[in-house]
C-alpha cells in the first residue's frame, strides 16, 4: 500500500517515542506517552499539541463559498419534482452556472489577494488555492456540458468550445496585447495569437486580427484575401437555426475539401504560417500536435481536433477520441495526472468514477457534495445501496455537513444539509447538535429552536438541563427555573423550588419576581413548583391589600395540601398580620380551619433536633397563634351574627 | 496542511491521557505525577489552566468527564488502586478573576484489589453511572441514585471477567431496540483464555449483566476498545488496538421469541484489519460522528482511518513528532510533511506548475 505523507509534529517524540491522542472539535491532542509504563522517566516537562488541518488564511475567502452555495442547495433541494423534465433541464443548468460563478468569485478574489500580498509564502497558499478552485471549476464545467446539459450532436461541440476558450485565457490578454501594440503584425507574438484563435475556432477574430498583417504587405494580399475567404466560410453548426445537422454536415464536407485543395495547390506556399494555418483547419494531426505549446493541454486538443475533423460529433463517441487524443498530446513517456483521469471518465460518461476520483483526488468534500447533489437531482446516479441503505449522494453530503459542524459560526449552515438527507440525516443532526458549545443563552436558545422546529425533544430536554444546572451553579435561581421549565423536568424543578423557599427564609423576599408572577400552566410542573408560585401569588395578594383573596389562598395551601408541612408553620405565622388587621378577614368557619391546622401541627412529633431555645419560640410562636386565632374567632362570630342595618 | 499548537502541560511526569469534555471547551489531562489538570478555551482560542490538583497516590491512568447534564463532573482512575469522582464548586468571586477553579472530591471508590486501568461514565440515559476496570480482572458499575448528591455512589454491579482488564466502553446508543451493552478489553498473556474482549448486556429480567460475547479471534492482548457512534444502524461497530487495528461488526441476530431470556446473540463480522502499525497499537478511538478512526501504536504514529461509501478503509493521514525537543513557542506551527508523496495531487494546466497541496476545502473531522 502505498505511504502516505507523515505529518510531523514539532516537539514530540524527543523524549517518549509514544503518541496519545484525543478527539476535539475538529482537531486532534496529540501528546508524548509511553504506553508500555515501564522505562524511563519523562525528562522533561511535557507538553500537549492541538492539531488540525490549517484554515488560516484563506477561509474568510471560503466561508463565502460555503454560504453562498449553501443557499444554492437549499434552492435546488425545493425544485418541485412534478415539474416536467424539459423545464427542469434549463433550471438544473442555471442552477450548475450558479455553482460556479461563486467558485469563480472566490477565484478571483483569491488570486487578488496572492497578487497583493507581500509574503511569498502567503502567496502561494492563495495561489494553491486558486488552483484547486481552477480544476474543480473545470471538472464542473465539463460534468455541466456532457452530463446536465447533456448536449447532442452538433451542440456538443460548440459547448465544449466555449469551455475549452473559459480556461484558456491567456490567449484574450495576449490578442490584446498585439493589437494594442504600434505595429502588431511585426510583434512576436503576432503568429501565435493568430493560431491560438484559429485553434480555438475563433475564426471571426483570428480575421480581424489578420488583417493587420494584410493592409501591410500589397503584394501577397491576395493570400491573406484567399485565407480570410477560408476562415470566413468556415461552417459554425447553429443549434437554434432551421439547418439540419445533416445539412450542416454536407456544408462542412465542402468547406473542408475546399481547404484541402488549398493545401494540394500549394496555394499558402509563400506564407508557411498561412499554411500551417490551412493545415489545421484541415485537422491534420501532426501539424495540431505541432501547437502543443499553444494548446499547452489534451483536451483542448482533443476539441480543435473534433472542431477540424469531426464537428457533428456524438456524444458516445466522444470518449475514442479523448483517450486518442490524451495519448498522442502526452505522448509515450508522460503519465496522466489524476486531472487528466478525471476528465476521461467525465468524457466516457463514466460518473460514478468522477466523483470517486475527485474524491480521492481533491480530498474534498464540498465540490463532490455539491455536484453530486445536483446531478442526483438529474437524476443521472444509480443508488448504489450501502450496507447501510443509504445512497452516495446522502453519503458525500453527509460527510461535508459534518465537516461544517465542527465550525464555529457554519455549523448553521450544516443543518440545511441534514434536513434534506432522508436516511441519516436526522441521527446524524441528533448527534451533532448537542454538541454545540453554548457559550451564551443566546446561542443556546438558537440551538434550542432548531431542535424544536423538528422535534428533537430529547435534544431539547437535553440543552435545557444543561442549561439549567448551568445557571444552578451559579446560583442564578431564575435562570435555571425557567429553563428547568423548558426541559419539563419535575424532579429538578422540585429542587430549585426548595431553594428559592430556602432562600426566602433566609432573605425575608423572593427573587425573580417578573418569573414567579408568570408561571402559569408551568406551575404544575411538580407540586413544590406549584406551591412556590401560589405563595408568591399570596405574598402579592397581600402587597395589593386584597386581604380576604390571599386569606383564602393561604388556607387552601393548607387544607388542600399543597404546602409541605414543614412550612405550615410559616405560613400560618404569615397570616397573623391578616389576623391582627383592624377589620375581621377570616371568616368563622376559616378560623375554625386554621385553628385545626395548628393544633394538627402540634400534634405530630416533636422536632427532637431543636434546641432548647428553638423549642421556646416555637411555643412562643404556637401561643401567639392561639391567641390571636381566638381572638379573631370572637370577632368574626360577633361580625357574623350582627345584623346589618 | 497540518498545523500543531503546543501548550506547555507543566506535568512533572508522563501524561496517561487526555480527555475533551462534551463541548470540547475543557479539557482534562493526568499524569504519572499524580495529578490531574483542568483547562478552559477563552474566547480568544486559548487554553488557560485553571485547576491542578493531586488526585491519587499513584500514577492517574485516566481521566474523563461526566455529562454536563450532571454539571461539572470528572473521574479519575489509578494505580494506586482507586477511582475517584470529582465535582467543581463555584468559587469566590476572586478565583473567578484570577481565573481559577476548585475541584473536591466527592468520593473514593476503593473496592479494587488492584491497579484500576480504566474509568468511564456509562451512556447519560443510563443515569449517572461510573465504570471501572481493573487488573484484577473485574469491572464495577456503581450508580449515584441521587444525581444532586455525588458523594452517595453504590457498587451496583460487579462483573467478573477473569482476565485482566485493560480497557472497556460502552456502546452509547440510546436506542430501546437493544439493551446497555459494554464491552471490556483485556491485556492479559493468559492463553487458556483466549478471547480477549468480552461483550456484556444488561438483561431487564435478571436485573444483571451477562456475557454476551467473546471475540474468539482476539487473541493478542488488548490496549484499547472502543464502540463508534450508532447513527442509526442495525448493528454495533467496535474498534479494537490490539496487535493492529480491527474494527469488528456486530450484528444482533433475530430472538426466536419463546427464548427472550438470554443475551442477544451476535454475528461478528471483521469490518476492517490494518497492521500499518506494523507493531502493537495502543488506542483507538472514534470522531464525534464515526467517519474517522484515529489509532496510535508503537511506531510512534498516529493514524487516521477512513471508510469510503463502499466501506472500502484506507488510512487518510499520518501524524509523528518529529523528534526534536519541545520548541515552547505556543505558535501555530505548520507541520512539515515526509515520505513518498501521494501520488494523488492535481496539476492545472501549465499555468502553475507546481504540485498541489490539499485543499483547506476539507476539514477536519
Amino acid at each position: 500500500m502505498e505511504e502516505l505523507q507523515q505529518n510531523l509534529i514539532p516537539g514530540a517524540g524527543f523524549y517518549q517515542k509514544h503518541l496519545g491522542f484525543e478527539w476535539g472539535p475538529g482537531d486532534l491532542i496529540v501528546y508524548e506517552t509511553n504506553y508500555k509504563l515501564q522505562g524511563p522517566r519523562s525528562a522533561g516537562s511535557p507538553s500537549v499539541h492541538i492539531v488540525r488541518r490549517d484554515e488560516d488564511i484563506c477561509s474568510p475567502i471560503l466561508r463565502k463559498l460555503f454560504s453562498e452555495s449553501h443557499l444554492i442547495f437549499v434552492g435546488l433541494q425545493k425544485i418541485k419534482e412534478d415539474v416536467p423534465s424539459k423545464n427542469k433541464k434549463s433550471q438544473f443548468v442555471s442552477i450548475s452556472k450558479n455553482y460556479r460563478s461563486v467558485i469563480r468569485a472566490c477565484m478571483e478574489e483569491l488570486q487578488q489577494n496572492a497578487v497583493s500580498t507581500q509574503s511569498g509564502s502567503l502567496a502561494s497558499q492563495y495561489g494553491d488555492q486558486v488552483s484547486i478552485l481552477l480544476a474543480i471549476e473545470l471538472i464542473w464545467n465539463l460534468c455541466e456540458v456532457l452530463f446536465i446539459d447533456a448536449a447532442p450532436a452538433g451542440s456538443l461541440l460548440l459547448q465544449l468550445l466555449d469551455w475549452v476558450r473559459l480556461h484558456k485565457s491567456d490567449v484574450d490578454a495576449k490578442a490584446r496585447e498585439v493589437l494594442q501594440s504600434d505595429s502588431p503584425a511585426q510583434h512576436q507574438s503576432y503568429w501565435d495569437v493568430v493560431i491560438s484563435l484559429v485553434l480555438q475556432g475563433r475564426t471571426d477574430e483570428a480575421r480581424q486580427v489578420l488583417s493587420k498583417q494584410a493592409s501591410l504587405r500589397a503584394e501577397s494580399s491576395s493570400v491573406f484575401k484567399r485565407m480570410d475567404g477560408l476562415l470566413q466560410t468556415m461552417p459554425i453548426f447553429n443549434p437554434t437555426g432551421t439547418q439540419t445537422l445533416t445539412e450542416f454536415e454536407v456544408k462542412w464536407r465542402h468547406w473542408h475539401e475546399e481547404c484541402d485543395r488549398c493545401l494540394q495547390d500549394n496555394t499558402f506556399a509563400s506564407n508557411r504560417h498561412l499554411e500551417t494555418i490551412c493545415k489545421i483547419l484541415v485537422g491534420d494531426e501532426d501539424t495540431l500536435l505541432e501547437q502543443k505549446e499553444l494548446l499547452s493541454t489534451w483536451y483542448h486538443f482533443l476539441v480543435t481536433r473534433l472542431l477540424f475533423t469531426h464537428p457533428t460529433i456524438k456524444p458516445p463517441d466522444l470518449h475514442y477520441y479523448a483517450q486518442s487524443s490524451m495519448n498522442m498530446f502526452l505522448g509515450p513517456r508522460a503519465s496522466p495526472e489524476p486531472l487528466d483521469i478525471i476528465l476521461l471518465s467525465a468524457f466516457e460518461f463514466d460518473l460514478h468514477q468522477v466523483i470517486k476520483d475527485c474524491s480521492i483526488a481533491l480530498n474534498n468534500w464540498w465540490f463532490v457534495a455539491h455536484l453530486t447533489d445536483l446531478l442526483d437531482h438529474c437524476k443521472l446516479l444509480q443508488s448504489h445501496n450501502l450496507h447501510f441503505g443509504s445512497n452516495l449522494r446522502e453519503f458525500l453530503v453527509l460527510e461535508y455537513a459534518s465537516g461544517l459542524f465542527t465550525h464555529h459560526s457554519l455549523w448553521q449552515l450544516a443543518v440545511d444539509y441534514f434536513d434534506h438527507c432522508p436516511e441519516f440525516g436526522r441521527v446524524y443532526l441528533e448527534l451533532q447538535i448537542e454538541r454545540v458549545p453554548l457559550d451564551t443563552e443566546r446561542k443556546a436558545i438558537k440551538v434550542l429552536r432548531i431542535c424544536e422546529d423538528r422535534q428533537m425533544s430529547e435534544q431539547v430536554r437535553s440543552i435545557c438541563k444543561i442549561m439549567a444546572k448551568r445557571a444552578l451553579r451559579n446560583n442564578r435561581l431564575g435562570s435555571a427555573l425557567s429553563w428547568t421549565i423548558r426541559a419539563k423536568d419535575a424532579a429538578f424543578a422540585t429542587l430549585i423550588s426548595e431553594r428559592f423557599l430556602q432562600d426566602y427564609s433566609n432573605k425575608g423576599s423572593f427573587t425573580d419576581l417578573d418569573l414567579l408572577d408568570n408561571l402559569g400552566p408551568a406551575m404544575l410542573l411538580s407540586d413544590s413548583l406549584t406551591f412556590l408560585g401560589k405563595y408568591r401569588e399570596f405574598h402579592r395578594l397581600y402587597g395589593e391589600k386584597r386581604f380576604s383573596e390571599a386569606a383564602r389562598l393561604l388556607l387552601s395551601l393548607m387544607t388542600a395540601k399543597i404546602a409541605p408541612r414543614s412550612l405550615w408553620m410559616t405560613l400560618l405565622t404569615d397570616a397573623l398580620p391578616l389576623l391582627e388587621q383592624k377589620e375581621v378577614i377570616f371568616s368563622v368557619d376559616q378560623t375554625y380551619e386554621l385553628m385545626s391546622c395548628l393544633e394538627e401541627l402540634n400534634s405530630g412529633t416533636k422536632h427532637s433536633n431543636l434546641t432548647d431555645q428553638d423549642e421556646d419560640i416555637e411555643s412562643t410562636k404556637t401561643e401567639l397563634l392561639r391567641l390571636a386565632l381566638a381572638r379573631n374567632l370572637t370577632m368574626a362570630i360577633v361580625k357574623e351574627g350582627t345584623i346589618e342595618t | 496542511m497540518f498545523v500543531a499548537k503546543s501548550i506547555a502541560a507543566d506535568h512533572k511526569d508522563l501524561i496517561h491521557d487526555v480527555s475533551y469534555d462534551f463541548h470540547g471547551r475543557r479539557m482534562a489531562t493526568c499524569s504519572s505525577d499524580q495529578s490531574v489538570k483542568v483547562w478552559d478555551k477563552g474566547d480568544d482560542g486559548e487554553w488557560h489552566c485553571t485547576a491542578s490538583w493531586k488526585t491519587h497516590s499513584g500514577s492517574v491512568w485516566r481521566v474523563t468527564w461526566a455529562h454536563p447534564e450532571f454539571g461539572q463532573v470528572l473521574a479519575s482512575c489509578s494505580f494506586d488502586r482507586t477511582a475517584a469522582v470529582w465535582e467543581e464548586i463555584v468559587g469566590e468571586s476572586n478565583d473567578k478573576q484570577r481565573g481559577q477553579s476548585h475541584w473536591i472530591k466527592r468520593t473514593t471508590l476503593v473496592d479494587s484489589r488492584t491497579s484500576v486501568t480504566d474509568v468511564k461514565f456509562a451512556p447519560k440515559h443510563m443515569g449517572l453511572m461510573l465504570t471501572t476496570c481493573s487488573a484484577d480482572g473485574v469491572v464495577r458499575i456503581y450508580e449515584a441514585p441521587d444525581v444532586m448528591n455525588l458523594s452517595q455512589w453504590s457498587l451496583q454491579h460487579e462483573i467478573s471477567c477473569k482476565l485482566s482488564c485493560s480497557c472497556i466502553s460502552w456502546n452509547p446508543s440510546s436506542s430501546r431496540a437493544h439493551p446497555p451493552m459494554i464491552a471490556v478489553g483485556s491485556d492479559d498473556s493468559n492463553i487458556t483464555y483466549s478471547g480477549k474482549v468480552q461483550i456484556y448486556e444488561y438483561n431487564e429480567n435478571t436485573r444483571k449483566y451477562a456475557k454476551a460475547e467473546t471475540l474468539m479471534t482476539v487473541t493478542d492482548p488488548v490496549h484499547d476498545i472502543t464502540f463508534a457512534p450508532n447513527l442509526g444502524r442495525s448493528f454495533h461497530v467496535l474498534a479494537i488496538a490490539t496487535k493492529d487495528v480491527r474494527i469488528f461488526k456486530l450484528i444482533p441476530m433475530r430472538r426466536e421469541s419463546a427464548n427472550s431470556s438470554g443475551p442477544t446473540k451476535f454475528e461478528v463480522q471483521v469490518m476492517a484489519q490494518f497492521d500499518s502499525h506494523n507493531s502493537q497499537v495502543w488506542r483507538v478511538s472514534w470522531n464525534i460522528t464515526s467517519t474517522l478512526l484515529a489509532s496510535s501504536g508503537d511506531d510512534g504514529c498516529v493514524r487516521l482511518w477512513k471508510a469510503n461509501y463502499m466501506d472500502n478503509w484506507k488510512c487518510t493521514g499520518i501524524l509523528r513528532g518529529d523528534g526534536s525537543p519541545v520548541n515552547g513557542s505556543g505558535h501555530a506551527a505548520a507541520l512539515s510533511a515526509v515520505g513518498v508523496p501521494v501520488a494523488a495531487q492535481m496539476v492545472v494546466g501549465a499555468a502553475s506548475a507546481g504540485r498541489l497541496k490539499h485543499s483547506m476545502l476539507q476539514y477536519f473531522y
